[in-house]
């Protein structure tokens, strides 16, 4: 771009006056008259037949209007929920309906839904409906339903794997002949709950006689769930508008096309009325969807000068009940499991098991978390065989500048990237020797200082719509519309949905330095479907790398007719004119220039165009870039673990990240901060637990344990920018870095510091109890 | 069995019938309309309902509305003076103290609460004091520098620089 002024700036974000004075509407905040409230039952069992549901008591309550179960709502659906290919196109997975027809496979699942004049009254009612269920014994575990005899969920799938597929390169056989140093180790992926803070809910107005469908929903996707309404409900898709308002965070849990969004919708049909359905917490923890819960087993090659030769990881994944609309997005894990690395060898395998769980999908990272965990494990491990330090390991096997752009085994490219560079800031932040120094000192006086690193790399910004088409079954690209309007001022409509990332302020920013409009005059209109073609929503760290430069694809279109309405105005050669910060004049003569505002009068008043140009400024793009994008970076956790307690203390979190180009870096910090402490929940805190009898025993905030503000330090961050040579403004994504890098990290840090005890992995969470239980597994005794 | 509730809501009085088990935030909410307090969750943990009852921070999905009869209770939207910012509200906008702004009405509550009780406090005092309010979009990073600079803002002798009002 010739000029830059906004780009790059910390601006404070428009969003922020209405929330901070508690104005902006999330679902339960929009007014809405004779709205009836949806309350839906859900099994208290895991795995069991439905044989009957009494509602006659129920539905004489106070207030109760209508009580519907899944036999009554069957014929109403034109198709079960979606599910995407997702890097699996044969799996095997059942019809999945938003309710339970004749059987349930996880607790939580619907099985009835009362629609009554108040949402007390609602659940009262429910208190009253007695489902008669005949028990199956349920399977939890992912090895062990695949053992012979075991439970079934789905009997016309005739077991519970859903797939098993390899993704291979090189000759693994071969590396393991070449090492000197093979070692096998099992990490777990333990099963996260989101935790948005907001809980989802919808707000469905259906209006019988237009036929016509309006649907608020807390989501990250309103796009998707207007097709999938319309093809569900057989609406036509012209006649169903869906909204995201404000929407109170997502972390992928708000990504799919989700049962309520259905029944709302059924439901007021049915009623000619608005229905209305708020998530609370005791529902959240278990209807919507878990992250994580794999198993990877993995056998590495190394030299004993800490090349790694090759990996062989398999990643068991846990699918829940269902196969979730993109519940096999985790096996991404596999294709980006090399990392940072060059190897010789990579043998991967992904298996994919149904158990009688909460159905699992993406949640922040989706795979990359899984595949940086795993690939930053395998360089300590190596790092401790061999006796060599970490950071030697990792210089010794990283991709280098010259190397790029870099080809995995799988055949993924890299955009960009510079490994040694963000390694090297990061050590300089710590001062890595004498850290090293103070650890050994440390030791001596019985402290445990632990020193972790993580050099991660992911792959985000979902297109190339070709690609992601053929792997996950959805070709993504980025929208934008720009619009100028009479005077001068501007609209922007972007396809990508916010939840807290700002997008109202960063795309403006994006647009003002092409049109040279100012930020304060450009709105940025998103998430309701009915104000633009067509979205791709918000998930994968995308919507900068799409949508952003979708939107600088559509301000230059736009500041090109204005070039060319203006050479017309100046009855100059449209060669001779340039466009600079918002005015167009002939070049060398500033001086008579005309404006954006000039210009865009212009625009609609048609009889001043240059003949045959048609009226308007505007511009729509869809924007396909060539590559997805590779951020980078080097993260530093330094831990003390407290040697009463177990007690894990995070003293220092240094990271220096690149995602290209920094739209506005006080956003791009923030959306790493928030990050960086979901990583860390996972490494410390974070574990959803199910009984034997699949009840979830971490059901509340109580149980399952989210970062406090006081459980965190402060970050300590620093930057390097790499632009993307695969879209315009050189963009990366950020909404999911933090969370990729830092689990490793923190995990890392924690090993080096029970190095004395001979502990060479901690599962996580690393309570303190179990810290201190391999503390003092041989009676107390070091080593 | 209803019972007749008297709450002095940012200094405007109401009155209504209410169910004895209606809660404090519910009655803000859906009986009064005042929205930008948020439910959370159910068990008192998150902190998003957090308003100030007789000058005293609670969360208000864990306190009935005929607790509240009589009462002082001060919601976010009691913050602004006309389109004037409170400080704390001026501050989290100036350090980006928020992304969704779901926790963000509870978390400046709460933050008003601790300053009128520790008007100079540490990180770590900062940090403690957040304990009972959830945020999984900051990592309350930008939150604690938010509370700090409001602490300069707010402080006893403090320059009472009015910010500008928001346009």
């Amino acid at each position: 771009m010739a000029i830059s002024q906004m780009v790059g700036a910390s601006i404070k974000r428009r969003e922020d006056p209405r929330l901070v004075t508690g104005t902006g509407s999330y679902v339960d905040d929009i007014p809405q008259t004779a709205v009836v409230h949806m309350h839906v039952i859900r099994s208290s069992e895991a795995h069991a037949r439905i044989l009957g549901i009494e509602t006659g008591r129920a539905k004489e309550a106070d207030g109760v209007i209508a009580i519907l179960t899944g036999k009554d709502l069957k014929p109403e659906f034109g198709a079960p929920l979606p599910v995407t290919v997702c890097f699996v196109p044969d799996k095997k997975y059942p019809n999945h309906y938003p309710i339970a027809i004749d059987k349930v496979h996880y607790v939580g699942e619907p099985v009835a839904i009362v629609l009554a004049t108040s949402r007390a009254a609602a659940e009262d009612a429910g208190e009253r409906i007695e489902v008669k269920y005949q028990s199956l014994p349920a399977v939890l575990d992912i090895e062990k339903a695949i053992e012979k005899g075991a439970p079934i969920l789905h009997e016309e799938l005739g077991s519970n794997l859903s797939y098993d597929v390899k993704f291979a390169a090189g000759d693994m056989d071969a590396a393991l002949k070449e090492a000197d140093v093979t070692i096998k180790q099992r990490l777990i992926q333990q099963r996260l709950i989101p935790i948005a803070i907001e809980p989802r809910g919808v707000l469905a107005d259906f209006k019988t006689f237009s036929n016509k469908l309006t649907v608020w929903s807390s989501t990250q996707i309103p796009h998707f769930v207007k097709v999938w309404l319309a093809v569900i409900l057989g609406i036509p898709e012209s006649n169903v508008r869906v909204v995201a308002p404000e929407v109170g965070g997502g972390f992928g849990s708000k990504i799919r096309v989700y049962p309520e969004e259905i029944l709302t919708a059924l439901a007021s049909r049915r009623l000619g009325r608005p229905v209305k359905w708020i998530e609370d917490r005791n529902e959240n923890v278990k209807a919507t969807h878990h992250g994580r819960d794999q198993i990877w087993d993995v056998e590495i090659a190394a030299k004993k000068d800490g090349t790694v030769l090759g990996i062989r990881p398999t990643q068991w994944l846990n699918l829940g009940g269902y196969c979730s609309q993109f519940g096999t997005f985790q096996v991404l894990g596999m294709l980006v499991a090399q990392g940072a690395y060059k190897m010789k060898a990579f043998d991967g395998r992904a298996v994919g098991v149904f158990t009688n769980t909460t159905p699992t999908d993406a949640y922040r990272g989706a795979g990359r978390p899984e595949a940086t965990y795993l690939i930053e494990r395998v360089m300590d491990l190596v790092a401790r065989e061999t006796g060599i330090d970490p950071v030697e390991v990792r210089r010794k096997n990283f991709v280098r500048v010259e190397d790029q752009p870099f080809t995995t085994l799988l055949g993924l490219t890299y955009d960009s990237g510079d490994y040694t560079t963000t390694l090297n800031k990061a050590l300089e932040m710590v001062d890595y020797k004498a850290l090293r120094r103070e650890q050994a000192e440390k030791r001596k006086q019985g402290k445990y200082l632990g020193i972790g690193l993580s050099t991660y790399i992911e792959i985000c910004g979902l297109g190339p719509a070709a690609a992601t088409q053929a792997a996950v079954g959805v070709s993504l690209w980025g929208m934008s519309v720009v619009n100028v309007h009479f005077t001068g001022k501007a609209t922007v409509i972007i396809g990508s949905s916010p939840h807290g990332q700002g997008h109202e302020t960063t795309y403006a920013q994006v647009a003002s330095d092409v049109l040279g409009i100012p930020v304060e005059d450009i709105d940025v209109q998103h998430g309701d479907t009915a104000i633009g073609p067509m979205g791709m929503d918000t998930y994968g760290s995308r919507s900068t790398a799409l949508d952003g430069n979708a939107v600088h694809v559509s301000a230059t279109k736009v500041q090109e007719k204005a070039r060319k309405i203006a050479a017309h105005l100046l009855e100059a050669a449209e060669g001779d004119v340039v466009y600079e910060n918002g005015k167009a004049f002939v070049k060398g003569t500033p001086s008579k220039a005309v404006t954006i505002q000039e210009i865009a009068v212009a625009a609609f008043q048609t009889s001043r165009l240059p003949k045959g140009m048609e009226g308007g400024l505007e511009a729509t793009t869809f924007f396909d870039p060539t590559n997805f994008v590779w951020p980078f970076g080097a993260h530093i956790c330094v831990v003390e673990i407290d040697a009463e307690t177990g007690a894990t203390r995070i003293l220092r979190y240094v990271a220096v990240d690149d995602c290209g180009t920094r739209i506005n870096p006080m956003v791009v910090d923030g959306q790493l901060h928030g990050g960086i402490a979901q990583g860390i929940g996972q490494a410390l805190f974070e574990e959803a637990v199910y009984d034997e009898a699949g009840q979830l025993r971490t059901g509340s905030l109580v149980d399952y344990l989210v970062p406090t503000a006081s459980d965190l330090p402060s970050f300590e961050l620093a930057a390097t920018i790499t632009p993307s040579p695969v879209n315009p403004l050189g963009t990366k994504g950020i909404g999911e870095a933090g969370t990729i890098a830092s689990t490793p990290a923190v995990m890392n840090a924690i090993v080096d510091a029970l190095e004395p005890f001979g502990v060479k992995d901690v599962s996580m969470p690393a309570t303190p109890q179990k810290v201190w239980a391999l503390m003092h597994r041989n009676g107390g005794t070091k080593r | 069995m209803r019972r007749r509730v008297a709450v002095t809501i940012n200094g405007t009085k109401h009155e209504h019938e209410v169910e004895p088990r209606l809660l404090l935030v519910q009655y803000i909410r859906d009986v009064v309309g005042l929205t930008g307090t948020h439910v959370g969750c159910d068990t008192s943990n998150c902190g998003a309902c957090t308003v100030e009852l007789d000058g005293h921070s609670v969360k208000s999905c864990t306190v009935f509305a005929v607790q509240a009869d009589g009462a002082q209770v001060t919601t976010i939207e009691g913050l602004a003076q006309g389109t004037t910012l409170h400080p704390l509200q001026q501050a989290f906008w100036d350090e980006h103290g928020l992304q969704c702004g779901f926790c963000t009405p509870g978390m400046i509550m709460a933050a008003r609460q601790l300053l009128a009780r520790n008007p100079n406090p540490s990180e770590q005092e900062i940090r403690v004091g957040l304990e009972g309010n959830l945020c999984r979009c900051t990592g309350y990073h930008n939150i604690v520098k938010s509370i700090q600079a409001a602490a300069k803002v707010m402080a006893p002798g403090a320059e009472r620089k009015a910010p500008a009002p928001v346009s």
